[in-house]
């Protein structure tokens, strides 16, 4: 079997920053009225990676990071992360529930604050997938995100089984965010993960008229 | 005796493996559903730790095969790096760690099960082997840092929220 990974020209990298485009700017905006904050984002990167450098987008294996996750399901399938540094996480979620004392770092954070994280996760990742169903006609389905504190390597890896299974490589469509005034500092960058299944390259490039 | 040089850590990436001798220690970081097993020999202070993420390479839906990436050919592949570093295989001894459930779904997708199913196949292949399992720290939710020290033959493992550990 031809490996669907291998196909990929530049003319489909441009397609698939431009899903990351669009996806994050409808979170970013959605990110920004929910905090009554300004939020920018970077240029999308898309990116062929292996497992280890995956590792590596988001300051090592080892990061203890905020991650959100699902599964996207229907006629194109693949993972989706949102990731938060501990810091970044902590401000929002404490601006949100309007407590200054909210922490992820002491083991015990509160329930309110973590359904509020759990919120937003879900908001985010529902408008960074419908812009992405609505720009290509896709019918997505994501499942109910999940939510991790721990190690980013450790959460990240979720999303590489399926693809394991197929490939050595990843295609990673990196979109990030950041509060207006801190772009200069990479830490308090937020991320969000789009790894399509391999299978599902050629669903995305025929639902948008490219073979 | 002259100690000649100081000791390295030699880190393992995710479906990578090695080999180390004392002084050197060996470690992987960021094991969530992976599995890291270190298997070693106690009599020549020799190690080897291999980072699998998948149960099976029948799984693979690739010509070729990275053999570290599956239980079954990373124990294997890792059993014949260990025979060329001079270690004899019925020495060998096993400390395993990983295999979490990071997130937790309501979803018949078996690939969110895949922590369980990696310990499990780890298991049977070093039951084929015949290599004794001395020690695990397996399942649960958390992400694992793990370290092996081939002269103490300990296996320290870090999670975020319960700190340091050593079996």
């Amino acid at each position: 079997m031809m490996n669907e990974i291998q196909k990929i020209t530049s003319l489909h990298l441009d397609i698939l920053k431009e899903i990351g485009n669009i996806g994050a700017a409808h979170a970013a905006t959605a990110l920004s009225s929910l905090l009554n904050r300004k939020i920018d984002m970077h240029v999308p990167k898309v990116e062929m990676v292996s497992f280890n450098d995956m590792m590596e987008l988001a300051g090592g294996a080892e990061t203890v990071v905020v991650g959100i996750f699902l599964r996207i399901e229907g006629d194109s399938e693949g993972s989706m992360f949102f990731i938060l540094p501990i810091e970044q996480a902590n401000r929002f979620i404490q601006s949100l529930i309007n407590d200054d004392q909210f922490s992820f770092n002491d083991g015990q954070p509160t329930e309110l604050g973590i359904s509020a994280m759990q919120e937003l996760g879900n908001i985010l990742s529902g408008s960074y997938l419908s812009a992405l169903s609505d720009f290509t006609g896709m019918k997505l389905y994501p499942t109910v995100p999940g939510l991790s504190v721990d190690m980013f390597g450790a959460i990240i890896s979720t999303g590489l089984i399926e693809i394991s299974e197929v490939s050595d490589q990843v295609i990673v469509i990196n979109t990030s965010i950041f509060e207006d005034g801190f772009d200069n500092r990479n830490e308090v960058h937020g991320h969000f993960f789009l790894l399509p299944d391999p299978d599902s390259f050629t669903s995305i490039f025929k639902a948008l008229g490219v073979s | 005796m002259i100690q000649s040089r100081t000791s390295q850590v030699i880190k393992v990436g995710i479906a990578q493996m090695d080999v180390v001798k004392m002084p050197d220690t060996i470690r992987t970081s960021g094991l969530g559903s992976c599995v890291g097993v270190v298997l070693y020999d106690e009599t020549k202070n020799i190690a080897g730790l291999v980072h699998i993420m998948l149960p099976d390479s029948s799984l693979a839906r690739t010509e070729t095969i990275n053999a570290a990436k599956f239980a079954n050919t990373g124990i294997k592949a890792l059993i014949e790096k260990l025979k060329q570093a001079g270690v004899q295989p019925f020495r060998l001894k096993a400390k395993i760690a990983g295999g979490a459930q990071m997130f937790k779904f309501s979803t018949d997708n078996d690939s969110m099960r895949i922590g369980p199913r990696n310990v499990e196949a780890v298991k049977k292949e070093l039951s084929t082997n015949n290599i004794p399992l001395i020690a695990e720290d397996t399942g649960g939710g958390s992400g694992r840092t793990i370290e092996f020290n081939p002269a103490s033959c300990q296996l320290s493992i870090r999670t975020v929220n319960q700190g340091v550990n050593e079996i």
